[in-house]
């Protein structure tokens, strides 16, 4: 066994531009979004024909047939066969676990190199029969008599017709991600004006990023579609204030479908390998990743709130690493709804929430906001649950390596479920 | 790409018989295929030259020297020694039975001979195979060619070798009435392998996503080279396709963007440490009448298929040691350069520009053992061709020696030829690839 701790390099990424639900990529399942995904990296490697250590991917919402779906995509693709793939699921975790997960290997020793990827589609969602109808026709096949069959039959009724749609809501609580979200910025008393503003800077740096060609080597076109579709340039706190309300209710009622990320369709892959894979392939080495931490909060029966388990992996990540809040050149904080974004820097920068949820004796304080998601969010981009992850570390990654080392980034993405990821690149 | 419809037809007999000539399906390239389908007919006017090399060359491939009568595949003559009008009646003497024994699709091959200087008679000589070379091309007949290659007395017949295999192969299909000065080679020719002459070579085609740009690719890479492969970020899905069927890599990149040759430069370097050939193929068109043209249509054709060839050209040659000892640039210039176009003063502004440039970028690449040519193709079956009106299409077709328009892979079969290391003595020249159009000949 490979006596060996190293830090995994990150080599490159590719996703295709996401498209809004109903859109461009109406038609496409994950299949298809992750397979051309997959080839879009390979073309842009050299890696058409070669085998890799290992790819993991994963989905949130997935159809029955979708079994081993990037094992399915890897077999669709130009990679070679012999490259081995599991699936993950940690609903929009997924795309960052998924790079944990190939990292670690990395770092063990166990592989070279491999991708981590993630997809997902709104618009080709599954749709799944009636719990009722499903038994029946379960009955219906294992009966082994005429008569057997006949009266599994005689129990079919026409309300066993309506489908099982899949809701945007938590099992646990029946409320959707909005609604949940919505709670916890009447918490925190964000403002409509500062969601909208932050909503601005991310259509604009991400319309920024695409003019100065930041995406030529991150972004491959996809079934006509050069740019996420969701993108408004030109979108203004003014037009935004012109929104109504969506979640919420009332007077505190502030989250729009401006501020809030649309359902979207997508798909992004990382290549990570090890120093001396990506050298013998000649290949760059943008960055490292350096550690990562998950978390998770009881939102059912505790105090927290859906999407806030990123304020707690945060400060755990800085305190194994020796860091502060302060110490980094680039923030990428995933924004579900801008709401959560600014509720995860206030509750870093108050003392009561540091002191009674944290058990700190300080608050983490706040960041320098110039270096917030610079190239863009999930506000401008969309946000396909799982490729999320996958976006954001190609982004930051490359980010961090115009600047040049010792840069550092930190990236925090919150999940449904009360779970979050988060994670340390530095430049390399 | 469009269908020739006229051309099957005029496969049948019944069609035929109704007084319509056949249209020649064209041999063409394909790996393993025998140099030629049939005996070669060998000549010299007085002492050829390389009479003896070609007949060695052509034993090497496997291809039997032509009997008393019978059909030839190829009729070569050295008439590298040919200097008086006297030794043009050898000429005849030798062409006249040679075209009418020529197989289908067959070559019809002359080395012309190079003028001392002040010999005023073999200046006038060497010139008159010019004229019998592009009337021979308009006689043979059932898809043949025939062309010219003039050797200059200072290269060897090894300088020589990789040209005779382009012009007497099926590579060479669209290509007729050209005329090909072989000179002293710019640098080693080294021993070239003819089934994967590209071999080991690490080949840039910008354009790459579609069209005659991935025929090159695709074809560079059946002849051995390693892809890289651009073209415009919008077209990155396609290029995709085309860097993974390849196993070479896709570099999205604008080539008009300021920094364009130093993201390509940097790809290179990273990626591959050295580059041995470069295609110039991507270009735009934005046909308007001069009349009616702006200075947006005018100014992006002129960027996309000049200057970015010029600005890419410029780095590479600042950069030591990035370009491989046996460099060939090929740049993708155009009928309409040569002959004009009406609506396209822009382009053939562009396209002639390219061998303007090219012609003095020559003789700066030849002391880094470097060559640069470019291909003027005339009408290839595309994407951009099948949009054309019907009849516009049909006389596009028509108007040139082998009454058909040429595919993607007839461009790329000149590339590759130029690509190789062996085509050492080539450089400066322009090679129609256009069945030997009527248009500016």
């Amino acid at each position: 066994m490979p006596e060996t701790r190293r830090k995994a390099a990150v080599i490159g990424g590719n996703r295709i531009p996401f498209a809004r639900a109903n859109g461009a990529y109406a038609r496409a399942s994950n299949l298809d979004m992750l397979t051309a995904t997959l080839d879009g990296l390979a073309a842009r490697f050299g890696l058409s024909g070669q085998r890799l250590g290992e790819v993991a991917g994963g989905a949130v919402l997935k159809h029955s047939r979708d079994r081993d779906l990037t094992r399915e995509a890897v077999l669709g693709s130009s990679l070679s066969p012999y490259t081995p793939a599991y699936d993950v699921q940690q609903a929009c975790g997924t795309g960052l676990e998924t790079v944990v997960l190939v990292a670690n290997k990395i770092a063990l020793g166990q592989i070279d190199s491999g991708i981590a990827a993630g997809v997902d589609t709104a618009s080709d969602a599954p749709i799944a029969l009636n719990d009722d109808l499903r038994r029946l026709l379960l009955r219906l096949n294992s009966a082994k008599t005429l008569g057997a069959r006949l009266a599994a039959l005689r129990d079919l009724r026409p309300g066993q017709i309506v489908p099982e749609i899949p809701r945007n809501a938590e099992p646990r609580t029946g409320m959707s991600m909005g609604e949940h979200a919505a709670i916890t910025a009447v918490e925190w008393q964000v403002s409509r004006e500062e969601q909208d503003e932050l909503t601005v800077a991310s259509h604009r740096n991400l319309a920024a990023a695409y003019e100065r060609g930041f995406f030529d080597d991150l972004v491959t076109p996809y079934l006509g579609l050069t740019r996420d579709q969701n993108l408004r340039p030109d979108t203004s706190v003014e037009k935004l204030a012109k929104l109504k309300p969506v979640f919420g209710k009332g007077e505190g009622a502030t989250m729009t479908a401006g501020n809030s990320t649309p359902l979207t369709d997508g798909a992004a892959a990382v290549l990570l390998g090890s120093d001396e894979w990506a050298a013998e392939h000649r290949l760059p080495v943008l960055a490292h990743v350096v550690d990562a931490e998950t978390a998770a909060v009881d939102f059912v029966h505790g105090r927290d709130g859906l999407l806030t388990a990123p304020v707690y992996a945060v400060p755990r990540l800085l305190e194994r690493n020796g860091l502060t809040l302060q110490d980094f050149d680039f923030y990428e904080i995933h924004e579900a709804f801008a709401s959560t974004v600014l509720a995860t820097l206030k509750a870093w920068e108050d003392p009561a929430f540091a002191k009674e949820r944290l058990g700190l004796d300080a608050p983490l304080g706040s960041i320098d906001r110039s270096k917030l998601n610079v190239a863009g969010s999930s506000l401008a981009t969309g946000h396909p649950f799982a490729a999320t992850g996958g976006r954001i570390v190609a982004t930051l990654a490359k980010l961090l390596h115009e600047k040049g080392a010792p840069a550092r980034g930190l990236i925090s993405i919150c999940a449904a479920g009360g779970q979050g990821v988060v994670a340390i690149l530095e430049a390399a | 790409m469009s269908k020739d419809t006229l051309r099957e037809l005029t496969q049948y007999r019944f069609v035929q018989r109704l007084g319509v000539p056949r249209i020649p399906v064209l041999r063409r390239y394909e790996p393993g295929q025998p140099l030629l389908d049939g005996p070669a007919l060998v000549g010299a006017v007085g002492k050829g030259r390389f009479a003896d090399d070609v007949r060695a060359l052509l034993a090497g491939a496997g291809v039997a020297e032509a009997g008393e009568d019978g059909k030839v595949a190829a009729a070569v003559l050295d008439a590298t020694g040919a200097h008086t009008v006297d030794d043009l009646a050898a000429v005849q003497e030798f062409l006249t039975p040679a075209v009418r024994r020529l197989g289908p699709c067959g070559r019809l091959l002359l080395l012309g001979p190079v003028a001392a200087e002040g010999d005023v008679e073999a200046a006038a000589v060497a010139q008159a195979f010019e004229g019998l070379v592009r009337s021979a091309g308009k006689e043979v007949r059932a898809g043949a060619t025939a062309n010219l290659v003039t050797v200059a007395p200072d290269a060897g017949a090894d300088a020589l070798a990789s040209t005779l295999r382009f012009f007497l192969s099926a590579r060479s299909a669209f290509v007729s009435g050209q005329v090909v000065r072989v000179g002293a080679p710019v640098g080693p020719v080294g021993a070239d392998d003819p089934a994967r002459p590209l071999a080991g070579r690490i080949a840039v085609v910008t354009g790459a996503a579609r069209g005659i740009g991935e025929s090159i690719a695709d074809t560079l890479h059946r002849d051995g080279a390693t892809i890289v492969a651009v073209d415009v970020p919008a077209a990155g899905d396609a290029l995709a396709r085309v860097a993974n069927r390849t196993g070479g890599t896709a570099l999205q990149l604008d080539i008009t963007a300021a920094d364009a040759p130093d993201r390509l430069l940097a790809h290179l370097r990273e990626r591959y440490g050295r580059v041995d050939v470069v295609v110039h193929n991507a270009g735009i068109t934005r046909d308007k009448l001069l009349a009616n043209m702006d200075a947006d249509r005018w100014n992006s054709v002129l960027a996309v298929n000049l200057r970015a060839q010029l600005t890419i050209n410029r780095a590479l040659l600042a950069d030591e040691g990035l370009l491989g000892d046996s460099a060939r640039i090929v740049c993708i210039s155009s009928m309409s350069g040569i002959a004009g176009n009406r609506g396209q003063t822009n382009y053939a502004a562009s396209k002639a520009g390219v061998i303007g440039m090219v012609r003095a970028l020559a003789p700066q690449l030849a002391p880094r053992g470097a060559t640069v040519n470019a291909i003027a193709p005339g009408f290839i079956e595309t994407a951009m061709t099948a949009k054309m009106p019907l009849a516009t299409r049909e006389a596009g077709r028509r108007i040139n020696s082998l009454r058909q328009g040429g595919l993607p892979v007839d461009v790329a079969e000149a590339v590759g030829w130029l690509a190789q290391a062996a085509t050492a003595g080539v450089t400066g020249q322009v090679v129609r690839v256009d069945g030997q159009n009527m248009l500016g000949a």
